[in-house]
């Protein structure tokens, strides 16, 4: 790929505003509270436009276009069905219980609501997996880098092999996060995180606009493309006539109830956001704000990916073959821009067992990039690439250094230790958070399948945890014990399920089966929401027969933390396009219309 | 909290926008035949930096003095 000064003049110029503003607010930062809550004193546009950049990572913006590419509009399942109602959920009627009861952290709620066990449980699990999210993060970012060969020029001018592009990378975004978050804490980390927010729409519009403009709008797309990729609906009535293999049930319920609720309403690196606004109703609006950009998204990131897949598969010539390497070279064996997957052996085309490509669609962002961007523009659209990967680990480094400090280090190892001492443990936590992230970036380039076996583990762990949050803040008789026995068999649960289920065509083992397939699923997505929703229900289930078994708590410390028991915040003193019911309504109306549009 | 975010977003996007109307005044016309023939970087580099602006006249509004 050919960068040219400006390309780099621009890069140059996000790099040093990202640092600028640690900069600036590390004056501001006095107090442990300052560090780990942004002390409690942002805006809702702030702290909403921050709760919808700290999920956009890596696995959004790049995955997602991958999605549309492979599976089309139907990829927008993922977000009117599998994350606005849950974002309204969260901002009406939970997030009363996770501000108004002052927790600084969602475990810290667990231990206010339950006991200490479902609080310790909640913490270590929910640590270890922000490392090696943001080690992941880590990882993708700097095989894409690699992949598009963008640092080859400036190693070349010096010297360096290109070999060292790998370390580099990874040594480059792991320095200039460490530095940031250092210095700011979580103000700086929410306001770089509202910085990337519109670097990426900056970056990426433009990529739409000249894409669409290409193959004749959403129209000619239509005209391209077989009919499912343009109707999101289309043949959801059956698991085997639409590219997902699910049905409406397994979609609706898996992805849009149980998944979905389990991560904007429990994670605390998105709820940290929410945490960090100036009051109650603050609080409440951040999801809501969050879910009004968050529900035109698709047409940001999934859009390209359509688009992709719907052009003309570029001939290599001898002269993008030189210039481009040979990712051009690989375009030919692939579909529209998509290029197929290469063996690292033989350095030729990967072919699946019916001698087809096997298409990389993970490269169909920065394909789409290189295709149409000229100099200039194109070092705008990677800084965009670039600022979505790093926010994604920023965030998550955020939420582990405060889950480490307040939940594990402040509440097991050292509790009466002054302010000032956990101001510098969660300085202490962000460097070494960084360098366990780096650690698992590795890890993950050396050991696939360990990455993908924790990734598995990870999911069972956390499916049953919206069934535990609204027993806990919905039914005043959920005990502690009900709760954390209750998360211990949903996770016993999803385990036991992936174990007895395996999808069409893949082998026992880390696919599912190692205990004996009885039941097939159409697809693998299929399987994950149904290992869901049996780990949702178990956990349900068994919460509510201990809790009766065991004895409730007394009514008079739960005030606050449960909904039967705690007063309704006024909504009457703000106008009422501020009122979360309002606003909850709004959003909910829009995102069916949305459905509706694309059915 | 003493900065307000939105006077950094408009000092960067005014960078930008500058960066990008200036490239796309003075580059080669031959590039933009990817971008269908569109002068992409002068076209978004006035539309980042109009952008910009706004970011910075709402985030400056507060601290200049009133007249």
């Amino acid at each position: 790929m050919n960068l040219t000064a400006v390309d780099w003049l621009l890069m140059a110029v996000y790099f040093a505003f990202v640092l600028g503003i640690g900069a600036v607010l590390k004056r501001y930062v006095k107090t442990s509270s300052d560090f780990f809550l942004a002390g409690r004193s942002l805006p809702a546009w702030i702290c909403g436009l921050a709760f919808l950049s700290a999920n956009l990572g890596a696995q959004e913006v790049i995955g997602m276009a991958a999605s549309g590419a492979k599976y089309g509009i139907a990829t927008s399942h993922f977000y009117w069905i599998g994350a606005i109602p849950a974002m309204v959920f969260v901002g009406v009627f939970m997030m009363p219980f996770y501000y108004g009861s002052r927790a600084r952290s969602v475990p810290e709620y667990l231990r206010l609501r339950f006991d200490e066990k479902t609080r310790a449980v909640n913490a270590v699990s929910f640590a270890v997996m922000t490392v090696f999210s943001s080690g992941i993060s880590m990882y993708a970012m700097a095989k894409l880098i690699q992949v598009m060969h963008i640092l080859d020029g400036p190693f070349a001018a010096l010297g360096v092999s290109s070999a060292w592009t790998f370390h580099i990378s990874i040594l480059l975004s792991a320095v200039i996060v460490l530095g940031y978050i250092l210095l700011g804490g979580l103000t700086s980390a929410i306001y770089n995180e509202v910085l990337q927010f519109f670097l990426i729409v900056a970056g990426f519009l433009p990529l739409v606009f000249l894409g669409l403009k290409n193959v004749g709008g959403w129209t000619g797309l239509k005209h391209d493309l077989p009919i499912a990729f343009t109707h999101s609906w289309r043949g959801m009535s059956s698991p085997h006539t639409n590219p997902f293999g699910v049905d409406a049930f397994g979609l609706v319920m898996g992805l849009g109830f149980v998944l979905s609720f389990g991560y904007w309403c429990t994670d605390f690196l998105v709820i940290q956001r929410a945490m960090a606004a100036d009051s109650m109703g603050a609080a409440r609006r951040t999801p809501l704000i969050a879910a009004l950009p968050k529900m035109f998204f698709p047409f940001l990131v999934i859009l390209p990916g359509i688009i992709a897949i719907a052009l003309p598969t570029p001939v290599a010539t001898a002269t993008n073959v030189s210039t481009a390497g040979h990712m051009a070279a690989l375009n030919e064996s692939g579909k529209g821009l998509i290029p197929a997957k290469v063996d690292e052996v033989t350095g030729a085309a990967k072919v699946d067992a019916n001698g087809k490509p096997v298409l990389d669609y993970d490269l169909a962002i920065p394909s789409m990039l290189i295709h149409y961007f000229p100099t200039g523009i194109l070092g705008l659209g990677l800084t965009a690439l670039l600022a979505s990967f790093m926010s994604g680990m920023a965030g998550n480094v955020t939420a582990f250094n405060t889950v480490w400090t307040y939940d594990i280090y402040q509440s097991y190892l050292n509790p009466k230790a002054p302010d000032a001492h956990y101001l510098w443990m969660g300085r202490v936590a962000t460097v070494f958070g960084i360098a366990l992230s780096v650690a698992a970036a590795y890890a993950a380039s050396r050991f696939n399948n360990i990455m993908d076996f924790l990734q598995l583990v990870f999911a069972f762990v956390n499916a049953p945890l919206f069934a535990t949050f609204l027993l806990g803040m919905f039914w005043k008789r959920t005990t502690g014990h009900g709760a954390f026995f209750g998360l211990l068999s949903g996770t016993a649960a999803a385990a036991v399920h992936h174990g007895l289920t395996l999808p069409t065509g893949a082998s026992p083992g880390i696919k599912g089966g190692w205990l004996g397939a009885i039941h097939l699923y159409p697809s693998e997505m299929a399987q994950n929401f149904w290992t869901a929703i049996w780990a949702w229900s178990i956990c349900f289930l068994v919460t509510i027969i201990i809790s009766l078994c065991t004895r409730a708590r007394d009514e008079k410390d739960l005030v606050g933390l449960v909904y039967s028991l705690t007063q309704k915040p006024a909504e009457d003193d703000v106008a009422w396009y501020m009122r979360p019911m309002t606003l909850g309504a709004i959003v909910i109306a829009m995102a069916i219309t949305l459905n509706l549009i694309f059915w | 909290m003493g900065l307000d975010i939105r006077t950094p977003i408009g000092m960067m996007f005014s960078v930008f926008g500058i960066i990008l109307t200036v490239y796309g005044l003075v580059s080669d016309r031959a590039i933009y035949a990817r971008s269908l023939g569109i002068n992409i970087n002068l076209a978004w580099g006035l539309a980042l930096l109009v952008f910009g602006a706004l970011m910075l006249f709402f985030g400056l509004r507060r601290t200049l003095p009133r007249t």
